[in-house]
C-alpha cells in the first residue's frame, strides 16, 4: 500500500515536470506578448510578475499594418480548404470503403504515397505555375494546394471510419425506402461526426499553420498570418512583443482544438502507426 | 432497381448495384483531380524543370535545355553533400534522443492514472503549434542578448552569454533541442497508445511466469510493439527530410550551412540564389528519398489493405 502511494507521487511529479517543459515555451510567448518593449528588453526574464499590457495587440490589430486583412485571408483559406477536403475527401473515402472497382488498390496506395510529398518539392513548381499562368487570385491557388496536401490523410482517415460502419445499416435504410442521398446524410453522417472532426482539425491546422507556400504565392494584400508574423523579423531590432502577440493569435485556434478535442487528435496521430 | 446506362456492358453481369452508387468513379473523381493537380503535377513538373536551366526573372520558354547536367553537377556539388550530411546528422540526433526519451517515458508512465487525459492534452500542445511560431519562440529563447536560456545559464551555472544562433555548433544544437521539444511528445503518444493496445493476458502471463520489470519490457513489451516503433521512426525520418520552416525562421540555415537541411537548401537554392532549375534537380533527390521511406512504411502497415482485403 505504502509503496503504491510513493509510486503515485513519482508518477505525478514526473508528469507535472513534463507538462511544465511542454508548456513553458508557449507561456513565454504569451507572457512576452503582454509586456511592453522595455520589459521585454529587461535583463531578467519575468514569468508572471509584470504589469500586463495589451499594447502589442492594439498595435498589430488596429495599427497601420493590414493585420485584419491577413487574419481574414488566413480564415478564408483555412475554412475553404477544410470544407473542400472534408466534402470531396469524404465522398472519395466512402467510395473506396464501399465499392470494389478497377483502380481501387492503385488509388489507395497512391494516396498514401503522395501524403508525404515535401513542401519544398511543391514550392518551385507552384511558383512556376503561378508566375507562368499569371493567376492573380493567390488565395484560390493556396486553397487548392492546401486541399491537395490534406486530401490524402483525410481520405485515409475517413476510410477507416467508414469501414467501421456496418453495411447492413445502409441496406436496412434502403429497404425502408431511403434515397441514396438520404442514406448518406441521414444514416451515415451522424455516425461519422467524430471522423470528420478529426479530419477537419488536421486539415484546418495544415492550412492555418502553413508558411512556405503562402510565403511564395502571396503578395502584399494576400498574406496569411504566419507570413505576416515572419515579416516582423527584420535585421534591425526585432520587436519581440509584437511578434509574440502575432504568434499568440496564430496559436489560439489550434490550442482551442486541442483543449476540446484532444482525444480525437491523438486518435488521428496514432492511427497511422498503431492500428496498422 | 435502377438500371445503369452501362447495363449492357461490363457491369451488366452484376444483377444488383450497390444502393445508390451509380458509379464510384463519380465519387472519387473530384478528389483525385485535385490531388493530381496539386501533388502529382508539381512532382512531374519538378522532374521536368530539372532538365532546364531556369532562373528567376527569365521566361521559362527561354530557359536552355541542359539534359542531365544538373544531376551531374549535383553529384559533384560539395554543398549538396554538406547539407545531406547536416540532414543525416540532425536526423540521427533528434531521432535517437526523441525515440529514447519517448519510449522511456511511455514505459514509465503507461499505467492508466487519474488525470491522464489532462496530461496528454498538455503534451500534444507543442505538436499543434505552427512551425513558424515554434521558430519564433525558440529564436527568442536562444537570443544572445535577451534570450532566457543565456540568462539562466548565467544565473545558475555562471556561464558567459553564448551567441547561440551565430555559432555553427551551437546553432546546430539549438535546432536539435527545438525539434526534441516539439516532437518527443509525438513518439510518447504513439508508443503509449501501442502499449495500452497490448493484450493484457500476455502481460499477466509474463507476470505469472515470474518475469521481472526489465524482462517484461525487453522481452515482451518492446518486441510486441516493434512495428509501431519502426513506423514512428520512419515517420520522424520523413519529417526530417521534409522540414524547413523552423530552421528558416531560427537561422535561415546558417551560420554557413551548419543548420541547412536538405529541404531548406532546395528553398534557398531556388529563391535566394534563384536557380529554379537546379533546385528542382535537388528536389528530385528529395522526392526519391521520401518516397523510398514512404514505401517502407506502406509495406509495414497499409491500413487500407489490411482492413478491406478480406
Amino acid at each position: 500500500m505504502k509503496n503504491d502511494a510513493v509510486r503515485q507521487i513519482y508518477y505525478y511529479t514526473a508528469l507535472i515536470l513534463l507538462a511544465c517543459i511542454s508548456l513553458a515555451p508557449i507561456w513565454v510567448m504569451i507572457a512576452t506578448s503582454l509586456k511592453d518593449e522595455v520589459t521585454v528588453q529587461g535583463a531578467t526574464p519575468l514569468w508572471f510578475f509584470f504589469v500586463p499590457t495589451l499594447e502589442n495587440y492594439q498595435t498589430i490589430l488596429f495599427g497601420r499594418g493590414k493585420f485584419d486583412t491577413y487574419l481574414m485571408n488566413s480564415i478564408i483559406v483555412a475554412v475553404s480548404a477544410t470544407f473542400l477536403t472534408l466534402s470531396l475527401g469524404g465522398f472519395c473515402a466512402y467510395a473506396l470503403a464501399r465499392n470494389r472497382f478497377a483502380g481501387r488498390h492503385f488509388l489507395a496506395n497512391a494516396t498514401l504515397l503522395v501524403r508525404m510529398v515535401p513542401p519544398a518539392v511543391l514550392a518551385v513548381p507552384a511558383f512556376a505555375f503561378v508566375t507562368l499562368s499569371g493567376i492573380d487570385n493567390d488565395l484560390a491557388a493556396l486553397t487548392f494546394l492546401y486541399t491537395a496536401i490534406s486530401l490524402p490523410f483525410a481520405i485515409w482517415l475517413l476510410f477507416g471510419f467508414y469501414k467501421q460502419i456496418p453495411i447492413e445499416l445502409e441496406e436496412a435504410a434502403v429497404v425502408d425506402g431511403a434515397t441514396p442521398l438520404q442514406v448518406f446524410f441521414r444514416v451515415l453522417m451522424p455516425l461519422m461526426t467524430s471522423g470528420y472532426a478529426v479530419a477537419g482539425i488536421f486539415t484546418f491546422r495544415i492550412a492555418w499553420n502553413e508558411f512556405i507556400l503562402a510565403l511564395l504565392l502571396t503578395g502584399r494584400n494576400t498574406r496569411t498570418l504566419p507570413v505576416a508574423a515572419a515579416g516582423f523579423l527584420t535585421e534591425e531590432g526585432v520587436e519581440w512583443g509584437r511578434i509574440m502577440a502575432m504568434g499568440t493569435l496564430i496559436v489560439i485556434p489550434p490550442l482551442l482544438f486541442t483543449f476540446f478535442a484532444a482525444k480525437q487528435i491523438i486518435a488521428g496521430m496514432t492511427a497511422g502507426a498503431v492500428k496498422g | 432497381m435502377t438500371a445503369t446506362t452501362a447495363g449492357e456492358t461490363t457491369l451488366g453481369k452484376k444483377p444488383r448495384i450497390e444502393p445508390g452508387l451509380l458509379s464510384p468513379y463519380m465519387f472519387i473523381t473530384p478528389a483525385v483531380l485535385i490531388m493530381v493537380g496539386g501533388l502529382l503535377y508539381p512532382v512531374v513538373m519538378a522532374f521536368y524543370l530539372s532538365f532546364y536551366d531556369w532562373e528567376i526573372g527569365r521566361e521559362l520558354q527561354d530557359a536552355p535545355f541542359v539534359s542531365f547536367d544538373h544531376f551531374v553537377r549535383m553529384i559533384n556539388d560539395p554543398q549538396v553533400w554538406e547539407v545531406l550530411w547536416v540532414t543525416l546528422r540532425f536526423g540521427f540526433w533528434v531521432i535517437t534522443i526523441e525515440m529514447t526519451l519517448g519510449i522511456a517515458l511511455a514505459l514509465l508512465l503507461e499505467k492508466p492514472i487519474r488525470g491522464a487525459s489532462v496530461f496528454r492534452t498538455i503534451f500534444i500542445l507543442p505538436l499543434m503549434v505552427s512551425p513558424v511560431v515554434v521558430g519564433l519562440i525558440w529564436r527568442y529563447l536562444f537570443d544572445a542578448r535577451i534570450g532566457w536560456i543565456n540568462y539562466y545559464l548565467g544565473a545558475w551555472f555562471g556561464i558567459e552569454p553564448l551567441v547561440w544562433l551565430g555559432d555553427p555548433q551551437l546553432a546546430f544544437f539549438a535546432i536539435v533541442f527545438t525539434d526534441i521539444w516539439q516532437w518527443t511528445p509525438f513518439i510518447f503518444i504513439i508508443i503509449i497508445a501501442g502499449l495500452q493496445a497490448l493484450p493484457s493476458e500476455v502481460i499477466e502471463a509474463s507476470d505469472i511466469d515470474g518475469a521481472n520489470w526489465w524482462q517484461q519490457i525487453l522481452l515482451v513489451k518492446l518486441p510486441m510493439i516493434r512495428s509501431i516503433i519502426i513506423i514512428a521512426l520512419l515517420m520522424r525520418l520523413i519529417d526530417v527530410f521534409r522540414g524547413l520552416e523552423v530552421m528558416l525562421i531560427m537561422t535561415g540555415g546558417g551560420p554557413g550551412r551548419s543548420t541547412e537541411l536538405l529541404s531548406l537548401h532546395i528553398y534557398n537554392r531556388a529563391f535566394e540564389t534563384q536557380q529554379l532549375g537546379y533546385a528542382s534537380a535537388i528536389s528530385v533527390l528529395l522526392i526519391v528519398v521520401v518516397f523510398g521511406l514512404s514505401l517502407a512504411i506502406l509495406n509495414m502497415a497499409n491500413p487500407m489493405k489490411t482492413r478491406s482485403d478480406v
